[in-house]
């Protein structure tokens, strides 16, 4: 086994810089595409990473003495497929040889048609990673692990859990796709919906994953926001017709565009109302909007197509103060058509709150604490708090505070509150 | 590949045990068809009698200890089985979302055949 931090182009080397950085670029670019073929020929999730990483390895040597090729995807593909040749053809069983059959007569530029067109073999290992027999966690990570590149023990820190555990879980869950016959493949029209929902599921999981920790302070903790964008980018690229997949794509460039603002100097978390705006991504908010644009063209409306067109109302607006709150409270309201969560009703009080008054929103709020399905959420006494406050009632928003205080997760969100109650006199 | 469909429910749920259809056939016979049509074999498979006639055996090398009920004292109890011969999981767990277990609010475990070797 080679050592993937090496090619992931992490340590320092004496090999020349341009082979260093063709591998690095080749790597974000090639890796996925690599062990998707190579599942697909060999049907060997353990043999497809294997020789990918080797290919990847031998690249650093060869393209610093021979120079970078013409074609980097080609010399890898090449590269990895004799690999996983040789491998086979000194492993004696007669499944190898079926594979080496598989293997030898695959063409070198996959492009079999599957039952919704061309298809990708990156797709095929999207939707398969994210099978619903799956654990949650296990889709993660193998998503992480076979898509993205990530090693075991990036993908461990990143969910802070050791190597070993991780390791054990991405092995348990590629017995499982093997022996429990969990096909490779994008599903057939009928199961497309829902799997393509579980897909894009996985992928904002990542993202919030990635969003919620940057408040942490680990600095090891691999970029989840990032990978899970350029996953996002893959999958709407490799799904044109697929609407929600642009729409998420859209929404998680949008959410991240905030991200300098969201912390202040103090590692402090900062309020939608009351971040500086200038520190907004807006290359990222330009790219959002178009793509919000592109899917909202198709007439097919999702629920993240909507949380995108939410999250865009607020990319637009200059000043807080600008900010288009009835239009948002609409959205909401078409958001939970699709997701019919008490979460969703909470976000919809807070913005008829700011378009029709804190009087209008408290209403909807004891509205859903009467509901008793959120007495666990600490934004739901947090936002009553806020609303009190607002209609000058200090000493019952105290009492909300105090309550959202005791259930609030982390510290920053702690911070927050602990000022805000000290503001109402408490 | 070939995969048992274990069914799971409460028993003393009239429609999750053996029952007819409006039609007056066996209530697994529509699902049989179903199956057929799509291409999944049946290999076999049957109803269970009540868990109150299992019997539970273990061998402690010198002694056969036998008891009276199932393995397990829960309120769900193993009604039945089928084994399919299907493509795929997906193909396994649409048939399973199909069987009439499922369709009364029962369980249905999917699990794929050790292979023979």
């Amino acid at each position: 086994m080679t050592d993937p931090e090496v090619v992931r182009g992490r340590r320092s080397h004496a090999r020349p810089a341009a082979a260093q950085a063709a591998v690095t670029e080749a790597f974000s670019q090639e890796w996925g595409k690599i062990v998707a073929s190579l599942i697909r020929m060999t049907g060997n999730w353990d043999l497809a990473e294997e020789c990918t990483q080797d290919a990847f390895a031998a690249a650093l040597t060869k393209w610093a003495s021979d120079g970078v090729p013409d074609r980097p995807g080609a010399w890898l593909t090449t590269t990895a497929r004799n690999r996983a040749l040789d491998r086979l053809r000194r492993s004696k069983t007669e499944a190898a040889k079926l594979q080496e059959v598989a293997v030898l007569s695959a063409p070198g530029e996959p492009a079999d048609r599957g039952e919704s067109g061309v298809t990708d073999d990156r797709l095929r290992l999207m939707f398969t990673c994210c099978h619903p027999a799956l654990t949650l966690e296990a889709r993660v990570a193998l998503t992480l692990r076979t898509l993205a590149g990530l090693t075991t023990g990036e993908i461990g820190r990143a969910f802070l859990v050791p190597e070993g555990t991780m390791a054990k879980r991405l092995t348990r869950a590629k017995h499982k796709i093997r022996d429990a016959g969990i096909p490779y493949r994008v599903p057939p029209a009928h199961l497309l919906p829902e799997r393509t929902t579980g897909v894009l599921g996985v992928l904002y999981l990542l993202f919030n994953e990635g969003y919620s920790a940057s408040a942490g302070d680990d600095l090891l903790r691999p970029d989840l926001t990032a990978e899970a964008i350029r996953l996002g980018r893959l999958l709407a690229g490799l799904m044109p017709d697929e609407p929600e997949a642009t729409g998420l794509l859209s929404l998680m460039l949008l959410q991240d565009a905030r991200s300098a603002a969201r912390l202040d100097a103090g590692g402090e978390l900062v309020s939608l109302e009351d971040q500086d705006r200038t520190r907004w991504d807006q290359a990222k908010i330009e790219e959002g909007l178009a793509l919000l644009e592109a899917a909202l063209r198709r007439q097919r409306a999702g629920p993240y197509q909507v949380q995108a067109a939410i999250a865009a109302c607020h990319a637009e607006a200059r000043l807080a103060s600008d900010t288009d709150w009835a239009q948002i409270a609409l959205l909401y309201r078409e958001l939970r058509r699709f997701v019919p969560s008490p979460v969703v009703e909470l976000n919809r009080a807070v913005a008829v709150a700011m378009a029709d008054g804190p009087e209008a929103g408290l209403v909807l709020v004891d509205e859903l604490a009467a509901d008793g399905k959120l007495t666990a959420y600490y934004l739901l006494p947090a936002t009553r708090a806020d609303l009190l406050r607002r209609l000058g009632r200090q000493a019952e928003a105290a009492a909300s505070y105090q309550q959202a205080l005791e259930l609030a997760p982390t510290e920053p969100e702690r911070n927050y509150l602990a000022r805000r109650l000290t503001e109402v006199g408490a | 590949m070939r995969y048992m469909l274990l069914m799971v429910g409460d028993e003393t749920e009239p429609e999750l045990g053996p029952h007819t259809t409006p039609d007056g056939e066996p209530c697994w016979m529509p699902w049989a068809r179903e199956m057929q049509a799509r291409g999944v074999l049946l290999v076999e498979g049957s109803q269970l009698q009540p868990a109150s006639t299992a019997t539970t055996v273990r061998n402690a090398g010198d002694e056969v200890l036998v008891a009276d009920g199932p393995f397990a004292e829960t309120k769900e109890q193993i009604l039945g089985y089928d084994v399919i011969e299907c493509t795929d999981l997906d193909e396994a767990i649409y048939a399973a979302s199909r069987h009439p277990v499922a369709l009364n609010g029962g369980v249905v475990e999917v699990r794929p055949v050790l292979a023979s070797v």
